[in-house]
């Protein structure tokens, strides 16, 4: 019995993973022998599907990508310590209301502020423009981080702190020494959680970006028009965008789960 | 808890609340650039979409702009495509919700026993959710779903040769191409959530109850259900969120077309190809008014454990 459950979790686990695994190994192939059916396991392996990809120029839209994703989540953990710290360790009247506050704004779907999203960036001439999008992602990470670096700073022992205080140890030296060691691994998986969120996002991008600013997952979407003639420059095209966050995701699997579900999960 | 001990500052309890003007300000101080961002980039947008959707004004007729009163709404509502979306987004989320919360809680189930290579199979497991979203959609559309060279066609005809069917599977059968798609996605979240559930349940009542000779199923029904329940709870409604905004897959594996056109979609649609801002506005408030629905139930299920967290 326990080794037939052994064996389908084995099955399910081959079944999810059987369309990364046919992503991947068409990438590998010619554009003939990954048009075939049936498939063809066993064709030569070539890598000019990456090759063809690298020729569609993607360094300018994967390091548009770069920048957005990493902006955004230096000025998510800028506005999200702080306010982490102010709901958690000093904290101010009224905290769960205000942690409330900014996780109902997760709530609210970004459909519903695109328009006039888009009306100010005509405006002001921000349309296309890399910046904007590091504001929008900020604003999409920031509920999420601050409500999982309040659940990490939750975790600093208060006797420690008023050890600390009774020591007549400082406010950077409480932080130096008591704060960072213990809110570093969170701050770490909160910007790898911000980081996935913002390389993932298709829909502002799509909407306020275009020749300029265009990023990785909107250069993907041009490839929709190739209508599976160039079916392993696709899949070398949806591995090379999906590596950074799959190795991410993999180094930091529970973390993840953990933002996911804004930190409710431990 | 965290108060410091009367010694150093008198009035433990209401210390907070005596704190002067100054002092509190100076708390409030890191909390604000924070909340002011927050307040500015998502609250003032949601509130001009409001003001929007009162409003006559389609871009490609700038001089007709107005105000419209409810006409936006009722156009919503008797629009077929519009009114189609709503179906749409409700059907494609509650179906991607349930269906991989019940595989994601199966698959939790089978990876809480020891087995060889679990480790193997959590990390094949997880793969799908790791996908960048659009790489996905498309992995779905063209290497999957092509009719002539996809995968799932090349199985069927492994399987039984020549003669094997082919179906069409995005024109055949659309919202069921997109569902499968998001549920293969989304399965991997259930299960990580619904694992923490099992692998934090207390070992002690299952072993006692076996040991009083319970069976499998009456652990499962009377112990593992209960715990898991507000697993459950929080990965429909997280799963909720994330479903009812989906953009990606609809926007990639259908474009939207053969009835498949949720919420999402159709306001993209709707401003930025019928520069219909006024009526895109308006779904969009609709789109609103059914999260805060979710949203109200969401709240409560992470304010529980919340309320836990407090009291431990």
């Amino acid at each position: 019995m326990n080794r037939l459950l052994g064996l389908a979790a084995w099955a399910a686990g081959l079944l999810f993973f059987a369309p990364v695994a046919w992503m991947v190994l068409t990438s590998l192939h010619s554009e003939p022998d990954a048009a075939t059916n049936p498939p063809s396991l066993a064709a030569p392996i070539t890598f000019d599907g990456y090759a063809e990809f690298f020729d569609s120029n993607p360094w300018p839209p994967l390091i548009n990508s770069m920048s957005a994703s990493i902006g955004s989540t230096v000025l998510v953990l800028l506005l999200a310590v702080p306010a982490a710290y102010a709901l958690s360790i000093k904290k101010v009247e009224k905290w769960s209301d205000v942690l409330f506050f900014f996780l109902s704004t997760k709530m609210l779907p970004v459909v519903a502020g695109l328009l006039p999203i888009y009306l100010v960036a005509q405006h002001t001439g921000m349309l296309d423009n890399i910046s904007f999008l590091v504001v929008l992602y900020t604003s999409m990470n920031l509920p999420i981080a601050v409500w999982l670096m309040r659940s990490f700073l939750a975790e600093v022992p208060g006797e420690i702190l008023e050890a600390a205080a009774l020591d007549g140890a400082g406010l950077v030296t409480t932080l130096r020494r008591v704060v960072a060691p213990v809110a570093l691994p969170g701050i770490a998986a909160t910007s790898l959680i911000c980081f996935i969120f913002s390389w993932n996002e298709l829909l502002f991008a799509r909407v306020l970006t275009g020749v300029v600013a265009g990023t990785a997952p909107v250069h993907l979407t041009g490839f929709v028009t190739s209508q599976g003639l160039f079916l392993a420059k696709v899949c070398a095209a949806a591995v090379v965008v999906s590596l950074p966050v799959l190795v991410a995701g993999f180094a930091a699997q529970d973390k993840l789960v953990q933002g996911l579900s804004l930190g409710a999960v431990k | 808890m965290r108060e410091a001990p009367a010694r150093t500052e008198p009035g433990p309890p209401a210390r907070t609340r005596r704190l002067g003007a100054a002092a509190r300000w100076a708390r409030r101080a890191p909390l604000l650039p924070a909340l002011i961002f927050t307040i500015v980039v998502t609250q003032l947008p949601f509130v001009a979409t409001l003001v929007i959707s009162l409003m006559r004004w389609n871009s490609l007729d700038p001089a007709n702009r107005g105000f419209a009163g409810l006409d936006n709404y009722a156009a919503v509502f008797t629009d077929p495509d519009l009114r189609g979306a709503i179906g749409v987004t409700v059907l494609l989320t509650a179906t991607v919700v349930l269906v991989s919360l019940a595989l994601g809680l199966g698959l939790a189930l089978l990876l809480d026993r020891g087995f060889a290579g679990r480790g193997v199979v959590r990390t094949m497991l997880i793969a799908p959710f790791l996908v960048v979203p659009v790489a996905a959609a498309l992995l779905w559309k063209h290497a999957l779903y092509n009719p002539e060279y996809g995968l799932l066609n090349g199985v069927l005809t492994w399987l039984f040769g020549a003669d094997a069917p082919q179906p069409e599977w995005i024109s055949g059968m659309p919202l069921l191409a997109v569902e499968a798609a998001l549920v293969w996605q989304w399965t991997p979240f259930m299960m990580l959530i619904l694992l923490a559930g099992l692998q934090s349940r207390p070992q002690d009542a299952v072993e006692a109850a076996r040991i009083d000779g319970a069976t499998s199923w009456q652990v499962f029904r009377h112990l593992t259900l209960p715990h898991l329940r507000q697993y459950l709870e929080l990965g429909a409604l997280l799963g909720s969120i994330y479903v009812v905004q989906n953009f990606d897959a609809v926007f990639t594996i259908t474009s939207g077309g053969l009835g498949t056109a949720n919420l999402p979609y159709t306001i993209y649609q709707t401003f930025y190809q019928a520069h219909d801002y006024g009526r895109a506005s308006a779904a969009g408030v609709v789109v609103v008014v059914g999260s805060i629905v979710i949203a109200t139930f969401a709240l409560r299920v992470v304010s529980s454990l919340l309320r836990e967290e407090v009291r431990g």
